[in-house]
């Protein structure tokens, strides 16, 4: 059924009886043209992008939980393409434009609000850094502005811009960055993928990938065993333990990120503000709750929680950067399990393995990432070639050299 | 002032002698000391407290604890406004101001209760399917709208101007919850020698010990709870904290609390914090945190005046509050009973008592007739009636028959759910007890015990009973032997016989499931048949549970009409977990005195009093505060000081801190050894008393730090390094040293705060020295040649380190005395160079200096380049192994067109230079193909009297000469410049070895 | 978290920092090949479940430790010095 103010009106007047269910409950068919391992953001854009873009509509997602339980459900909801590097810029710029234009494709309003991000700096090497990325982002045909220390006082009134310690000399601004609706993300793919045909498999573990002369032509199943032209692996945060069913190492190690909600709140912020004298972010919700995270805790974990040593390190950068938060409250905290790649950025690539694709390392940038992701390896599953903004993300660029490190931090996964 | 007309004569736990006045939407109340501002509110008869999320619905007080959903109000004014507040946990103290929140223009009135006749497409989810066109109408129009009707009360807005602190305890038990449990627990354990700490959220200790009229031993409860606190009191290893969340349990038994200090005051006393951020390490724990009530849901069920049965009770035993005059009761079990025994008792009439169950039990009848209350086996409320009050109910009855009764309190009460939410912390799931009917803990964390309600065993003889064994326990798990296991205290008989009833289904109206976020049972269905099933997909598309509450009240019900929806069981549905914090923490509580000034540590130079006093301009460097600039007066931009400092440390000499470099001692047999695997360029040939400069690479290949590193001794090196880099280079040696190769014998040690060291530049910078050094030690150019670097005295035989290297390319020195000395030898370096007009000099002028030098600094060293880009790579050894070694030789890292490192000069020399700018080809498209590099850092040369930049691009070294244009359009830049050596000034470097 | 140094006591994971995978070998010297150094720096097996893993006593005694950690659970089996490991001992 189509969603629009119509039917919504209509459907008020007969008690909301006739809403169909947002998409199948199917049993799982013994074949599919591709299985997509994973029904989080990427993979339900994914199954989207090959059904509406490629016409391939024989496609199952297989999620072990609940559609969308993944870390599409468990970020900071923050858009944006503000990258330094060639290899990201065009991709997430990509992404932006999909952003842009996701709720007439999807037909489902997922809240794609371009309120605009600003990243703060406090000093004049981190001025020349955001000029650099800045400038970067305006070769690449993104938009980007630096703002001086007026102008963000003006923007952002109820920062400490003279902090005794770090004072806000000015910042970064991309005005189409902003936030969307993350569960509705998830819900709008699987809404339109499923009513193209494809599959949507809830609690349905894969728990092996059936490798027969060289090829990957099947999966094992909590549901049984399903088979299989082509597999897609979108399960970031578990990559490594997907990839390891066929023996694969990847330079990535999972993470735990934590985020934070207060309680809701009139509107105070309009913007999405980063703190630049430490990792903190924070925006509000449609809602009115502030949402905002900082770094990763910094260690192995497949645990989906964190510990207080980075709540706390969270919390201080909050004060230090908004002193009037001291008497919000902290509503609710989790943490999300990251891919976190060796270079800080992600990978969409064939696999030594036929028929066996990866989408994978997104670090912090997944979310922002979802349209794009799904798009480009749709692309990459359908023609067997990378899409032309994402052929940066080789698997074997860490053999070769060509990598993607947007803050220089090398091959130390808990730094980027 | 309006009397306080529900208080009751007598009875509670509050002090009639001591008035609190307050203030609620600019009205004048009075309560008493013991009162929570919700008691208080409904001793005046105050009912209705706030509106609802969405509809805007009418609220009043359904709890009395920290479960409420509904009277949420902003506490206090101005800077110290708390949005959000649970009017239930609000102590009252004199002069309290509270104002209703989410509502225009008054709470009586609000505008946007208009809502409530659009409702019907306001269903869960609405927003998904609307607001899509045209997509230019979200943000300007939808959302804002959106926008200003959510959110419920509003921030300060203004910096805090309370303080925040954190602290530490350790103990052998935590027990989170002051309730019989938790006391009987402490007090076995505590009698036992155990180190214990107990909290309990609320003001008082007690739990529902004080809601309730119970015998303990014979004897009111009160007693043995006044017993038991004296002597917990008594006991100097048992720390009692009221007032004390434990909000959340982490790795290890880590647990998170916030103690309000000052909350109930209307300032913080002076020099004490609002509040108290504890980071608790308990070996063990017990969580004996209670049981919340549960309400059902039927229509109308949030007309202010529908009040949980237990706080209605709570309200009249603690409080000597009467919740209504007339009141109905609607129960579906045993517990609900004690409520209408109370409200009788306090003079209150029971109209009515619907218990849902069918069974006529002859006790409950006669007990039904001794209170004067009807009787409705087996009914339920249909509707109950009011706007911003309650005014009656309509009851259906087990023959489907109505009656309409006026009434102004109805108290539900539908059974308790476990506070088992510490439980789930570590991602343990409860477990639902089929006979119980209710979740219980499942699997628990380490170390985590559970007592009590907490755990499902909802008599206060099994509390005390549990209480008591665990605690025991807890002193055997202490190493501790047990005080002997007394008789555990008898009680009154009780009954908790129980039938849950989760909706009444039937009638018409809205009927909340969550009331903050205005979730109906009907949210529910629909969720249910639009697919939205799995428990997560519930809450996350009707935002059931999601609301300040964290669905204390609410989960439960929503998981069961989601059940009986879908033809499952409760625990095939799913399971309620909770998420911390247990109850939501203040930002600042957790952010401690980490705010300001205080928001990092401050580390400041060994000379930092001197530079202070010399009018130096400080500038942050990660942590350290350092000199920038010395003005003097007259100069009125910081160019003309930097280019003064500059000339004058050309011309004559200049003194510059640079105590911040890391210093590493580095010393045993291998020590040259070690040097050589850990930097790219060669150590073993260094001969003792010598200085080098040394580039290392993290292991992928790229470049990590750079320093010199001189030989003191046959076995003994001193390496410097950057700044910025101190601490990561230490911890990398160390790797290196502890991980890699333990068995190379050395020993190293951070000494970068053991020794002050300055920069001494200049042509007149030996002559300076000269009349700081001990007469005794020769530093003619050909005793102390470049590069020299050995151990001196300096000022009548204090030890001191010189090194002749130079950063600013000019005769230079740097000379390190112990920190302590730090002061004085700027001092008598100043006295020494008066005759030469010595310049201080900041972080500028140096910064300048080594530009004009083509020095690469952090700038270039930022992860992304490699020695070759930085033309280096001919330092890179090729007979011996070093961390990067092979990385570095990847096929990409040695491309031809990789960008390195050259100088560029404005072909205009008045146009300025900006770093970050990319170079583009002349006459090229700006656009990323074309985008051949950047500038990585420029200054102004006042010798060149023009700019100078340095930076990275394509194949630079094989393009010096070219022109490109450095492109900046974020600062509207656009200056065509010419490719050039690096080094500006002196490229001979005649003035190094002067 | 808490890890519990060999040499201090068990302290807060704060004065710790972590670096990651403890197993993986450095190959030294002039022989090893780029592919085995890659392979080193880049690749993990990154286990849900017990994990042997670096830590650096950064504020305390400056140890580098190997703790084996259980990746699901956070739960600490073993905590050593790093140093004492025999080359070529571990994986």
């Amino acid at each position: 059924m189509r969603y629009s103010v119509f039917s919504l009106l209509a459907q008020a007047l007969q008690g909301h009886k006739g809403w169909t269910p947002a998409w199948r409950d199917p049993a799982p068919k013994p074949e599919y043209d591709v299985i997509i391992i994973g029904g989080g953001g990427h993979g339900l854009a994914t199954a989207h992008y090959l059904a509406s873009r490629h016409d391939i509509t024989n496609v199952a997602v297989l999620e072990k939980g609940y559609l969308g339980s993944g870390n599409v459900g468990r970020n900071t909801t923050i858009i944006r393409s503000n990258y330094l590097l060639p290899g990201n810029t065009p991709f997430y710029e990509l992404s932006m434009k999909l952003w842009e234009g996701l709720e007439e494709d999807l037909n489902y309003n997922a809240m794609v609000s371009q309120r605009g991000v600003i990243n703060l700096y406090h000093s004049d090497a981190q001025r020349d850094a955001f000029a650099r990325r800045g400038n970067a982002m305006r070769l690449a045909g993104v938009d980007a502005e630096l703002l001086g220390r007026e102008q963000i006082r003006a923007m952002l009134p109820y920062l400490d811009h003279d902090n005794a310690r770090f004072p806000i000399h000015g910042g970064l601004l991309q005005r189409r960055g902003g936030s969307a609706r993350h569960d509705a993300v998830a819900w709008g793919y699987a809404r339109a993928a499923d009513s193209r045909g494809v599959d949507m498999i809830q609690n349905c573990e894969v728990t092996g990938i059936t490798v027969a002369g060289g090829r990957a032509v099947g999966v094992e199943t909590s549901r049984g065993p399903i088979r299989a032209k082509k597999i897609a692996m979108a399960v970031a945060g578990n990559s490594s333990r997907v990839a390891a069913m066929v023996g694969l190492r990847l330079p990535i190690e999972s993470h735990v990120l934590q985020a934070f909600v207060s309680e809701g709140l009139k509107p105070v912020i309009d913007t999405v503000v980063t703190f630049g004298a430490g990792h903190f972010y924070i925006s509000q919700s449609d809602k009115g709750g502030l949402v905002f995270g900082g770094d990763i805790d910094g260690y192995n974990s497949y645990a989906q929680r964190g510990n207080l040593p980075v709540i706390e390190d969270v919390m201080e950068s909050a004060m230090a950067l908004w002193p009037g938060l001291g008497r919000v409250r902290m509503l609710r905290h989790w943490g999300g399990v990251m891919d976190m790649s060796m270079d800080g950025s992600p990978i969409i690539d064939f696999t030594p393995i036929d028929g066996l694709y990866l989408n994978s390392g997104w670090c912090y940038g997944g979310f922002k990432a979802t349209p794009a992701s799904g798009f480009c390896f749709a692309h990459l599953i359908a023609t067997g070639q990378p899409h032309p903004v994402a052929t940066a993300y080789r698997l074997d660029r860490f053999a070769t050299g060509r990598l993607i490190d947007e803050k220089g931090a090398g091959a130390q996964p808990n730094l980027h | 002032m309006s009397g306080q007309s529900f208080r009751l004569a007598s009875g509670g736990l509050i002090d009639r002698t001591r008035a609190l006045a307050f203030r609620f939407d600019g009205k004048s109340y009075e309560g008493h000391a013991g009162d929570t501002l919700a008691s208080a509110l409904l001793a005046n008869g105050v009912r209705l407290v706030g509106r609802s999320f969405k509809y805007h619905r009418p609220r009043g007080i359904l709890s009395a604890g920290p479960e409420e959903p509904n009277a949420l109000v902003e506490l206090r004014t101005g800077a110290r406004r708390e949005p959000n507040t649970r009017a239930t946990v609000v102590e009252l103290f004199d002069g309290l101001e509270a104002a209703s929140q989410n509502r225009w223009p008054s709470l009586a009135f609000d505008l946007l209760s208009l809502n409530g006749l659009v409702s019907p497409a306001l269903v869960a989810g609405f927003y998904y399917k609307t607001f899509m066109w045209p997509a230019a109408f979200w943000e300007k129009l939808y959302e804002p709208l959106i926008r200003r009707a959510a959110g419920l009360g509003r921030a300060a807005g203004a910096e805090d101007p309370d303080h925040y602190e954190k602290a530490f305890a350790f103990c052998d038990l935590l027990v989170v919850g002051g309730g019989p449990a938790g006391l009987a627990a402490a007090l076995a354990a505590g009698r036992s020698g155990t180190r214990v700490i107990l909290c309990d959220e609320d003001f008082r200790l007690g739990g529902r010990l004080l809601a309730e009229k119970r015998e303990i031993d014979g004897k009111p409860a009160a007693e043995w709870l006044a017993a038991t606190l004296a002597e917990l009191e008594s006991i100097p290893e048992v720390r009692i904290m009221p007032r004390t969340t434990v909000f959340g349990l982490y790795d290890h038994g880590i647990y998170g609390a916030v103690e309000r200090v000052g909350d109930h005051l209307p300032e913080p006393a002076p020099y004490q914090p609002r509040q108290r951020g504890w980071r608790i390490h308990a070996r063990r724990a017990i969580l004996a945190a209670g049981a919340l009530e549960r309400p059902i849901v039927f229509p109308g069920n949030d007309t202010p005046g529908v009040m949980l049965a237990g706080a209605a009770r709570a309200y009249v035993n603690r409080y000597g509050v009467l919740p209504g005059r007339e009141a109905v009761l609607f129960t579906a079990g045993d517990d609900g009973w004690a409520t209408a025994h109370a409200i009788t008792a306090a003079g209150g009439k029971v109209a009515a008592i619907v218990d849902t169950r069918k069974d006529a039990d002859p006790a409950r009848k006669a007990l039904a007739e001794q209170l004067g209350a009807r009787l409705f086996a087996g009914g339920v409320i249909a509707h109950a009636r009011g706007g911003r009050q309650l005014d009656g109910v309509t009851i259906r009855d087990a023959s489907g028959a109505t009656t309409a009764l006026a009434c102004d309190l109805l108290a539900v009460s539908n059974g308790w759910n476990p506070t088992l939410h510490l439980t789930s912390h570590q991602n343990g799931k409860p477990a639902w007890d089929e006979t119980l009917q209710c979740f219980v803990p499942g699997t628990l964390p380490a170390g985590l015990t559970v007592a009590g309600s907490a755990a499902g065993r909802f008599t206060l003889a099994q509390a005390l009973d549990d209480g008591a064994r665990l605690g025991r326990e807890a002193a055997v798990d202490a190493g501790l032997i047990p005080a002997g296991a007394g008789p555990v205290p008898a009680t009154d008989p009780e009954t908790t016989a129980l039938t849950p009833v989760w909706r009444v289904k039937g009638a018409k109206g809205k009927a909340f499931v969550d009331y903050q976020n205005d979730v109906t049972d009907k949210d529910v269905e629909l969720a249910a048949r639009e697919g939205f099933r799995p428990v997560e997909h519930l809450k996350r598309y009707t935002t059931l549970g999601m609301a300040t509450d964290q669905g204390k009240t609410s989960n439960l019900g929503g998981l069961a009409i989601m059940a009986e929806q879908t033809g499952r069981t409760i625990p095939q549905t799913g399971t309620t977990t909770f998420r911390p914090p247990y109850t939501p923490v203040a930002i600042g509580a957790l952010a401690g005195h980490h705010r300001g000034k205080d928001f990092r540590p401050t580390r400041l130079a060994p000379t930092h009093d001197w530079s202070r006093e010399q009018g130096a301009v400080f500038i942050e460097a990660g942590q350290w505060l350092r000199a920038q600039y010395y003005p003097k007066p007259g100069e009125n931009d910081w160019l003309t000081t930097v280019n003064r400092e500059v000339l004058a440390v050309r011309a004559g000499v200049g003194i510059c801190d640079v105590s911040t470099l890391g210093k590493i001692d580095i010393q045993g047999t291998d020590a040259a050894e070690f040097l050589e695997r850990v930097y790219i360029n060669g150590w073993k040939a260094l001969p003792v008393g010598k200085a080098r400069y040394g580039l290392m690479l993290r292991e992928d290949g790229f470049v990590m730090d750079d320093g010199t590193t001189s030989r003191l001794g046959e076995r003994h090196f001193l390496m410097t390094t950057t700044t910025a880099n101190a601490g990561k280079v230490m911890q990398h040696l160390e790797f290196c040293h502890q991980v890699l190769w333990p068995d190379l014998d050395i020993q190293m040690v951070s000494v970068s705060e053991q020794w002050a060291q300055v920069a001494v530049a200049g042509p007149k910078a030996r002559e300076t020295l000269r009349g700081v050094v001990d007469s005794t030690h020769d530093i003619s150019n050909e005793a102390f040649p470049y590069l020299a670097a050995r151990a001196i005295t300096v000022g009548g035989g204090i030890p001191a380190r010189l090194f002749r290297i130079s950063f600013s390319g000019e005769l230079a020195y740097e000379l390190a005395v112990p920190a302590d000395y730090g002061d004085a030898m700027m001092r008598a370096l100043t006295r020494a160079g008066e005759p030469f007009g010595i310049t201080p000099y900041g972080t500028e002028a140096l910064g300048v200096m080594r530009i004009e030098k083509g020095h690469v600094a952090g700038n270039e060293l930022n992860g992304q380049t490699t020695a070759r880009d930085l033309g280096l790579g001919k330092m890179m050894s090729t007979k011996k192994d070093f961390i990067g070694r092979l990385m570095v030789g990847r096929q990409a890292l040695i491309e031809k067109d990789r960008p390195s490192f050259v100088g560029f000069r404005p072909i205009d020399s008045a146009q300025r230079l900006r770093a970050g700018a990319h170079f583009i080809g002349i006459g090229k498209a700006a656009v990323m193909e074309n985008d051949e590099g950047y500038m990585t850092s420029v200054a102004y040369s006042p010798h060149l009297k023009h700019w100078m930049g340095l930076g990275l691009i394509r194949n630079g070294a094989g393009r010096i000469g070219e022109r490109v244009r450095a492109y900046d359009p974020v600062r509207n830049g656009d200056v065509v410049v010419e490719i050039c050596s690096p080094v500006f000034v002196d490229p001979e470097g005649t003035h190094l070895h002067g | 978290m808490r890890i519990n140094c060999p040499h201090c006591g068990a302290r807060d994971a704060q004065e710790f920092t972590y670096l990651g995978a403890a197993d993986p070998q450095r190959p030294d010297g002039l022989a090893a090949t780029e592919a085995a150094m890659t392979d080193y720096v880049y690749m993990r097996d990154n286990p849900a479940g017990p994990h042997r893993e670096l830590w650096y006593h950064g504020a305390g005694c400056h140890s580098w430790l190997i703790v084996t950690r259980d990746t699901r659970t956070h739960a600490i089996a073993l905590v050593e010095p790093a140093k004492t490991r025999k080359a070529g001992a571990a994986a």
